[in-house]
């Protein structure tokens, strides 16, 4: 009888626990609630770095959600035009060696400090290139930008003016320039991180959440929301009932299959990815040094198709590794260079010693869906032209290290980006000498144009080399270009504002309540 | 009346996975469409009489691609098992038969495996051994589960070390490895079968479970977990990709499951 | 006394040994927390002299050793991907993770006697037959699939609990618990299927020994010798499966957090591990080695309770 009423008394804790959470659970947040309050639950496909130190920073998701926080002495807009931020205004002088920049009146960090030219300086030397490569680097976390090594020498004249002489002109030394500006004295950045955007650090749990506030003082027009909660959810299928259910306001880099699957009560954005997503090839080991083989893949290949089977047709096909956004260099001549030719592709095999077809391995990002998927269709495509792709699942770790850092792979599906706006970003990679090109590119005549453009002051005269790269990797087949994925993102119905960029970032200053 | 019972479990149970096994087998050599062979039908048709179970955003005919999958599980199923029951034999018989010293170490080895969640255990082998392929799959499996089938063989072995027929093998002058094969291994199968049902089934949910965190089959490969767990994000364009999978799955394990029931009623001789 | 120290033992032995394991496996892992960290932008330099400031680069006992001292001086390090101390980390998340167990464990054993006995009862009958389907079909589910029907069916369907909105228990404690419910539900169903199958064939087995048998013969009611002697007989066996059973909550746990968003420690394990923070896998391995042998030896010393005739470390 005892045990009879032990179980009688524990279902009744039970029960009572859940109706008083039932009591309790009409408090929790609605969309309603955020609406009112002014602000908005972000969805994050995966934890933020750990430092969110912005030269730190690692994952092209950081960057794209602490571009909120931080800023250069100028910072891009949506059309990829560069602005002024910390800068008032810069002046460039007539041998187009010397920058002469005016910080911004009155402009603070989030602390409260007032941004000076001496913070400026640190900042930019925090990130210069060692002048020895070999030598071990001061705080191997930071991560050098080689291309301030154009600078020659930085001086604060006074707090509001700095001015920076370079050892030889250069076009694209602005764009670096957006170059996170941080207070010099602040030792706290990896973990309460502090910058001038229009919103500020607040808080953070791991894999919980991270949260942003307006910054009150911004200099410019200030955030609409009051304050941003990005959400941690690792899971995609999960996510999407996140959104149902209603714990989610916005949510960029869905996959056609969920957006085919949104609940009412939201509406969908397109922006694009701005990755080139391509079947890259390892260059140096057989048959890919083959031109005939790396053309025979591309002629394989039907772009349109893969779009419209693995992304329910968003996205858009590219031929180099520039993708559309990129308007100044991009050639849409080169999308279509290559057509599918089974018949012309078995030919060119043959060609090339391989009658019968041959069999590559392709090592996949095993957690990325969307890289994996294009390995099937690609897979299911090449079989017709003889070629067996054997897709290799492998974690993204093991990725970084054999096939990224190792160079030891035959092909491998991923999509690569560029860290700031300028074509070198993108096509710098590919020089033979290069430490980031992993795909072993070794082309003399691409060797000999990037150091041309490296020479030359003409704007127009770089934007004609850079093209002519372009070209350079199209016809000698360096990879079998796909697409740059369409950003397709949830919004709440009622939220507007959302910006697309054409580099990898997530603007939410704008966003806004319709009222 | 009693003895009808158990038949019921052990004949609904043989009939059903029988069933499955079957249209498995039939798919290692037939399907409708290739399983790999995109735009088989326009995607995301519903069942209908040319795509009994509907095709996939590919195109892929999902019946096909159920039998192909279903068969990559039934496999991974049984070689673990079989890695298991050999593995588990081996050990727990001799540690079983001979006891010792040997014996006390290798149970301790094995307390500490089995307090250890199997799906960890796996992750981490994997982590080793490189995720994505069938084998290493089984192989990270098995080895989990060598420790559960060889406490049970222990168990059964020690049991029957001093039973009178074993004795008097003994004393008649037969050899160990004989004793262990002809006289005691017969006599455990009443414990043995079931807990090989039970392994299957184990292997397969745990397989599932890790095709959803990431870790277990990759395409292009398939088994019946992952499709399941790429299906359920379709759930809402799609329900009968989920369905369908999820349901020939459901199907095998519970008539596996109903088969160690009857074999275990039976075994025990209670009903 | 000597069973304390003999449990000890045991606890330690595992602790050090899966330690160990995990430790080795890293060491075998391609990939290190210092890659992991720099990602892409990484050059070799960089990558070796973070690797250096890590201490990756000593030898791979010496590295042991070193975690060992730390472990029995009370630390546990400090996580390579976060920059904080483990156990600072881990805490939080032990807490989420310890509730779910814990509200699992209740329901399977509060949900799962009464089933098996009623099961037993009525052995042979029809209720039984449908009640043994029933538990192969909720063995026959994944895990993470019974997880995306209840969220579905609870969340977007009935509007029960939001989804993907775990308050916190420093925000909303009660709010909390009450999310908590659904990922319990969903590790407990076939944890439930298995044990009240359990229990029904040891009822089954005690039902055949002479004393039941006698008790009934003597006209005593069916169910009241049921609930009253055979019940209690049959606790010993019970409460050790249900303790063993801990181990497989935690593994539920792992999918189930991922499924309902909950963060706990099988979300930690499964991202530490792609990072290869190797520290924080460490502290969770030891914790959940740790819980899982603290749940054996607690069943022991209630079985002990229950039967005083057994002594301590001598069950199984």
């Amino acid at each position: 009888m005892k045990k009879r009423s032990l179980a009688l008394l524990l279902v009744a804790c039970l029960v009572g626990t859940v109706l008083s959470g039932c009591g309790d659970s009409s408090k929790t947040e609605t969309p309603k609630d955020r609406a009112a309050a002014n602000t908005i639950n972000v969805a994050l496909p995966e934890d933020l770095d750990d430092s969110l130190d912005p030269h730190k920073t690692v994952s092209a998701l950081t960057r794209e959600e602490m571009f909120n926080v931080f800023e250069g002495l100028v910072k891009p807009t949506p059309d990829g035009d560069l602005v002024c931020a910390v800068a008032e205004n810069y002046k460039i002088s007539e041998d187009r060696k010397t920058y002469t920049f005016t910080i911004r009146d009155g402009i603070t960090f989030h602390n409260g400090q007032s941004v000076t030219a001496q913070d400026a300086v640190w900042s930019i030397e925090r990130c210069l290139p060692p002048a020895d490569p070999d030598s071990a680097p001061k705080d191997p976390e930071i991560f050098p930008v080689k291309a301030l090594g154009v600078i020659e020498k930085m001086e604060a004249v006074d707090d509001k003016t700095l001015v920076i002489t370079l050892k030889e002109p250069s076009n694209e030394f602005l764009s670096y320039l957006t170059l996170a500006i941080l207070p010099r004295d602040y030792t706290e950045q990896d973990t309460a991180p502090v910058g001038t955007g229009p919103f500020q650090y607040v808080s953070r749990q791991p894999q919980v959440e991270i949260v942003l506030e307006k910054n009150e003082n911004y200099w410019g027009t200030p955030a609409q929301l009051d304050k941003v909660v990005y959400k941690v959810i690792e899971n995609a299928d999960t996510m999407l009932m996140s959104l149902q259910s209603g714990a989610i306001d916005l949510c960029s880099h869905l996959t056609g299959t969920q957006v085919s699957q949104l609940p009412t009560g939201f509406h969908v954005e397109e922006g694009t990815m701005n990755l080139v997503n391509a079947l890259y090839l390892n260059h140096a080991v057989q048959p890919l040094d083959d031109i005939r083989v790396r053309q025979a893949l591309c002629m394989g290949v039907d772009k349109q198709r893969i779009i419209d089977l693995a992304f329910d047709g968003y996205g858009k096909a590219i031929g180099s590794s520039v993708y559309p956004a990129f308007t100044k260099y991009f050639d849409d001549s080169l999308t279509n260079y290559y057509t599918r030719d089974v018949e012309k592709a078995r030919a060119l095999l043959a060609e090339a010693g391989y009658p019968d077809g041959l069999t590559l391995k392709t090592t996949v990002p095993s957690d990325k869906k969307q890289y994996t998927e294009t390995a099937e269709v690609l897979a299911s495509q090449l079989a017709e032209i003889g070629v067996t792709l054997e897709i290799q699942p492998v974690e993204w770790e093991t990725w970084l290290e054999e096939t990224y850092y190792g160079r030891n792979f035959e092909t491998t599906v991923v999509g690569v980006d560029a860290s700031n706006m300028t074509a070198r970003a993108l096509l710098e990679r590919f020089v033979s000498n290069f430490r980031k090109n992993f795909i072993n590119y070794n082309n003399a005549e691409y060797d000999e144009l990037f150091r041309l453009v490296q020479a030359t002051s003409d704007d127009a005269e770089q934007t004609r080399l850079y093209k002519e790269m372009a070209r350079n990797l199209t016809e000698n087949a360096a990879n079998v270009y796909i697409q740059d994925l369409a950003d397709l993102m949830a919004v709440r119905d009622g939220l507007t504002g959302v910006r697309f960029y054409p580099i990898f970032v997530m603007d939410l200053a704008g966003v806004h309540y319709e009222k | 009346m009693k003895k009808k019972k158990i038949n019921g479990f052990l004949l609904t149970g043989l009939l059903i996975a029988g069933f499955v096994v079957g249209c498995i087998v039939l798919g290692f050599f037939w399907t409708p469409y290739p399983p790999d062979a995109m735009e088989a039908g326009a995607p995301h048709t519903a069942p209908c009489f040319a795509h009994l179970m509907g095709t996939d955003k590919f195109g892929r005919d999902i019946f096909s691609r159920v039998l192909r999958g279903a068969g990559t599980t039934l496999t991974i199923g049984v070689s673990t098992v079989a890695l298991g029951t050999v593995g588990g034999l081996l050990i727990g018989s001799l540690t079983g038969y001979f006891g010792g010293t040997v014996d006390a170490f290798l149970m301790r080895v094995g307390d500490v495996l089995t307090a250890f969640p199997s799906v960890l255990l796996a992750m981490v082998i994997l982590s080793v051994l490189g995720p994505g392929s069938k084998y290493n799959v089984v192989l990270a499996l098995g080895l989990v589960f060598i420790p559960t089938f060889a406490r049970v063989t222990r168990t059964a072995f020690a049991g029957l070390r001093d039973v009178n027929y074993v004795k008097s093998a003994r004393l008649m002058g037969a050899s160990s490895p004989r004793i262990l094969v002809r006289h005691i291994l017969p006599n455990i199968m009443p414990v043995l079968l079931p807990a090989i049902t039970i392994g299957f089934n184990n292997a397969v949910l745990s397989e599932a479970s890790m095709s959803y965190l990431g870790i277990g089959i990759t395409p292009p490969e398939a088994s019946l977990g992952y499709m399941l767990s790429e299906a359920q994000g379709m759930f809402a364009r799609d329900p009968w990709y989920a369905l369908c999978t999820g349901f020939t799955l459901v199907l095998l394990v519970f008539g596996v499951g109903l088969i160690g029931e009857g074999l275990q009623r039976r075994g025990r001789e209670v009903f | 006394m000597k069973y304390a120290v003999k449990r000890i033992a045991m606890l330690l032995c595992t602790m050090v040994v899966v330690s160990f394991l995990t430790f080795a496996a890293f060491h075998m892992i391609s990939g290190s927390a210092a890659t992991a960290k720099l990602g892409t932008e990484a050059t070799a330099e960089a990558v070796e002299a973070l690797e250096e400031a890590m201490g990756l680069h000593r030898p791979f006992l010496v590295r042991y050793g070193e975690w060992l001292l730390g472990f029995f001086t009370g630390s546990l390090g400090e996580s390579y991907q976060y920059s904080m101390p483990v156990a600072q980390l881990v805490a939080p998340k032990l807490q989420v993770t310890l509730c779910l167990s814990i509200m699992s464990f209740v329901l399977i054993a509060v949900l799962s006697i009464p089933m098996g006995v009623m099961s037993a009862r009525y052995a042979g009958g029809r209720l039984d037959a449908v009640w043994t389907a029933c538990n192969q079909v909720g063995m026959a589910v994944p895990s993470f699939f019974i997880g995306i029907l209840i969220s579905w069916l609870c969340s977007v369907v009935l509007h029960w609990f939001v989804h993907g909105q775990f308050p916190g228990f420093e925000q909303n404690l009660w709010g909390s618990l009450y999310y908590l419910i659904f990922p319990a539900i969903t590790i407990s169903i076939p944890r439930i299927a298995t044990t009240s199958r359990m229990l029904r064939s040891t009822i089954m087995s005690e039902m055949q020994k002479d004393y039941v048998r006698t008790a009934i013969a003597r006209g005593n009611d069916r169910s009241a010798v049921l609930w009253r002697h055979v019940l209690k007989n049959s606790l010993v066996p019970i409460v050790t499966f249900l303790a063993q059973g801990m181990a497989e909550i935690l593994a539920g746990s792992i999918v189930v957090e991922q499924v309902f968003g909950v963060p706990g420690l099988g979300r930690l394990m499964v991202a530490s591990i792609n990072n290869r923070d190797l520290a924080v896998v460490q502290a969770l391995v030891v914790i959940m080695a740790f819980w899982v042998v603290l749940s054996g030896t607690v069943a022991d010393i209630i079985n002990q309770r229950i039967d005083p005739r057994l002594s301590l470390g001598e069950g199984k």
